[in-house]
C-alpha cells in the first residue's frame, strides 16, 4: 500500500511543482479546438451532421488525456537516466506495486490535464448534455488514462532512451488517435475504416466520454468501460512483468 | 570464524562479448568494513549491482544475509542500503521527501520514520534545507543526502560505491566517523569501493583489489603491503595492478546530464 501512495503521491507532487508544463500541454488542444472546431464547423454543420464543437469536445478530452498518461513511459525512461528508477529497483516492495502507483500517479495528473481541457472547450461554447455529466466523463477519464498510462510505462521498461519515443507518438498513439473516432463520426465511414476503429482501444474510451458528455454514442458505456478496463489490467501486468527485468 | 553476512562464488557477468565480471570470490564477515578496490573499469560496480540485485549475473553463487539476490530478491532488498556511484535522488522532489519516500518504500513506522529523518538530516548538516528541492543542492549536498537516505532504514549492510567522490575533507571525515559509530554500536556492516587509497587503508579492516573483473589480491592494509613488499597501499595497488590508465566508462551518463541541462532552461 505504501508503495502505491508514493509513487502516487510523487507523481503528482511534480506536476503541481511544474505549472509551466501544465499551461503548455493547453497549446495543443487549443489549437484543434481553433483549426477543426471553427475551421470544420460550418462544412460538419452544412452536412447536417450538428454542432461540430460538441462532437470534437469528447475526443479533443481525449486526445489529451492519452497524451500526457503515454508520457509517463516518458517519466520512467528519464528516472532511469537520472537514477531515480535504481531506488525503486532496490525497493524491498513487489514490482506490481510500484508500477500500479506509477501508472495511478501518471492517470490522476492526465485525468486532470483532461479536466482542464473539457473546461478550455466550455469556455469556448461546448455545452455539456448535463452537468453532471462533466462528474462521469472524469471516471471514465481516468480509465481511459489508466490503459494508457500502463501503455506508456509498458513501452518505457522496454526503452533504454528517449530517441524511441517519437516514433511511438508518431506511429502508435497519432493513428490511434486519428483512427478512434475523436475527430469524425464513425457510422459514416468506410466499413474497412470502421474495422480498423473498431480495433482501436482509444474508440471505447471516446465513446463513452462522448456518451457521457453528449448522449451520442457508438456502443454501450459497458462494452467501452469493460475494453478499457479489461485492457489496462493486462497492460499493468505487463508492464510490471517488464519491470522486474529490467537491469541498470 | 565469524558468520558470512556477503559470499560470492566465482561470480561472472558478460555483457555481450565484454566479460564485465570474470571470477570474483569474495566472504566478507558480518560486522566487517570491506574496501573494494580497482582501476576504473575493473569490475566493482557491475559486483555490488549483482550483490543488490539489480544486474542478474551471468553465473556464480552469491549470498546476501545469507539470502539469493538472484532467487530471494525482495528478503535480500529488505537487509542492505545502498548509495550508488551516481545520484538515485528525484531532484523534483525536497530532501524530506526523498527521506520520507524512502521511509514509507522501507516500511518504516511513521514516528520512528520522521525521529530517524531528523536526525539523519541533522546528522549531514541538510537540516536547514529540509524544504528545498534536491535540483537547487550541490553534488557534495546530494551525496550527504544519498548517505542519510541508504541508512534511513538501519540496513544490516550498507553498499557505498565511490561515498566520499566528490565530498571536501571535512564532509568525508565526518561521514566516516559516522559510518564507523553506527559500524561499532550496530555491527552494521559496510562495504564500499573507492579511488582514495588512503581512505581504504584508514577505514577498512579488509580490503580486495579486483582488475580486469577478477580478485587478485585480499587482505588487511597490512598483509597486501606485506605481499607486494610496497611501503603503502598505494604502490601495493599499483604493483598488483600495473600502471597503465583505464578508460572511464561515464562518459554516456555525463553527456546525458548536460543534455538535461539544457533541456531544463
Amino acid at each position: 500500500m505504501g508503495a502505491i501512495y508514493v509513487m502516487w503521491l510523487r507523481q503528482l507532487k511534480r506536476y503541481w511543482r511544474s505549472p509551466a508544463r501544465i499551461v503548455a500541454s493547453l497549446g495543443q488542444p487549443l489549437l484543434f479546438f481553433v483549426a477543426l472546431g471553427f475551421g470544420l464547423g460550418r462544412v460538419f454543420q452544412a452536412a447536417g451532421a450538428g454542432n461540430y464543437l460538441n462532437f470534437l469536445a469528447p475526443g479533443i478530452m481525449a486526445m489529451s488525456i492519452i497524451f500526457t498518461s503515454v508520457f509517463s513511459g516518458m517519466d520512467l525512461i528519464w528516472d532511469r537516466q537520472f537514477g531515480f528508477l535504481k531506488e525503486t529497483l532496490v525497493a524491498p516492495v513487489s514490482r506490481v506495486a510500484i508500477m500500479f502507483g506509477r501508472v495511478l500517479g501518471g492517470s490522476t495528473t492526465s485525468t486532470l490535464q483532461g479536466l482542464l481541457v473539457l473546461l478550455l472547450s466550455i469556455a469556448l461554447g461546448f455545452r455539456p448534455e448535463h452537468w453532471w455529466g462533466v462528474i462521469a466523463a472524469v471516471g471514465a477519464g481516468l480509465s481511459l488514462a489508466f490503459l494508457f498510462a500502463a501503455f506508456g510505462l509498458f513501452l518505457g521498461t522496454l526503452m533504454r532512451d528517449m530517441q524511441g519515443y517519437p516514433l511511438v507518438m508518431n506511429f502508435v498513439v497519432m493513428p490511434m488517435f486519428f483512427l478512434s473516432g475523436a475527430v469524425f463520426p464513425l457510422d459514416r465511414v468506410a466499413s474497412a475504416m470502421r474495422v480498423l476503429a473498431m480495433m482501436d482501444p482509444l474508440t471505447y474510451g471516446v465513446d463513452a466520454l462522448r456518451r457521457l458528455l453528449t448522449g451520442n454514442s457508438q456502443f454501450s458505456l459497458l462494452v467501452d468501460l469493460s475494453v478499457t478496463l479489461a485492457l489496462s489490467f493486462i497492460l499493468l501486468l505487463l508492464a510490471a512483468r517488464s519491470f522486474a527485468r529490467m537491469q541498470v | 570464524m565469524m558468520a558470512a553476512v556477503i559470499e560470492v562464488e566465482h561470480l561472472c557477468k558478460r555483457f555481450g562479448e565484454v566479460m564485465a565480471v570474470k571470477d570474483v570470490t569474495v566472504r566478507v564477515e558480518a560486522g566487517d568494513i570491506f574496501a573494494f578496490l580497482g582501476p576504473n573499469g575493473a569490475g566493482k560496480s557491475t559486483t555490488i549491482k549483482m550483490l543488490t540485485t539489480i544486474l542478474r549475473p551471468s553465473s556464480g553463487r552469491m549470498r546476501v544475509n545469507g539470502f539469493d539476490p538472484v532467487t530471494q530478491s525482495y528478503a535480500v532488498r529488505r537487509s542492505f542500503g545502498i548509495v550508488f556511484q551516481d545520484s538515485s535522488l528525484d531532484d523534483d522532489l525536497t530532501a524530506f521527501e526523498n527521506m520520507e519516500f524512502h521511509g514509507i518504500l522501507y516500511g518504516v513506522a511513521k514516528a520512528e520514520r520522521r525521529q530517524r529523518i531528523d536526525t539523519l538530516l541533522a546528522f549531514v548538516e541538510l537540516y536547514d534545507r529540509r524544504d528545498s528541492l534536491v535540483r537547487e543542492f550541490s553534488g557534495g549536498m546530494k551525496r550527504r543526502l544519498e548517505i542519510a537516505r541508504g541508512l534511513l532504514h538501519e540496513p544490516r549492510i550498507i553498499f557505498l560505491d565511490e561515498p566520499t567522490l566528490g565530498l571536501d575533507p571535512q564532509t568525508r571525515n565526518h561521514m566516516w566517523s559516522y559510518l564507523q559509530e553506527l559500524n561499532a554500536r550496530q555491527g552494521t556492516t559496510v562495504f564500499f569501493t573507492t579511488h582514495y587509497m588512503e581512505e581504504a587503508e584508514r577505514v577498512a579492516r579488509h580490503i580486495a583489489i579486483i582488475d580486469h573483473g577478477a580478485i587478485v589480491a585480499m587482505g588487511t592494509a597490512q598483509e597486501l603491503c606485506a605481499q607486494t613488499n610496497s611501503q603503502s597501499l598505494e604502490q601495493a595497488f599499483l604493483t598488483l595492478t600495473g600502471h597503465e590508465i583505464r578508460e572511464g566508462d561515464d562518459g554516456g551518463l555525463e553527456r546525458m546530464r548536460n543534455l538535461r541541462k539544457a533541456w531544463r532552461r
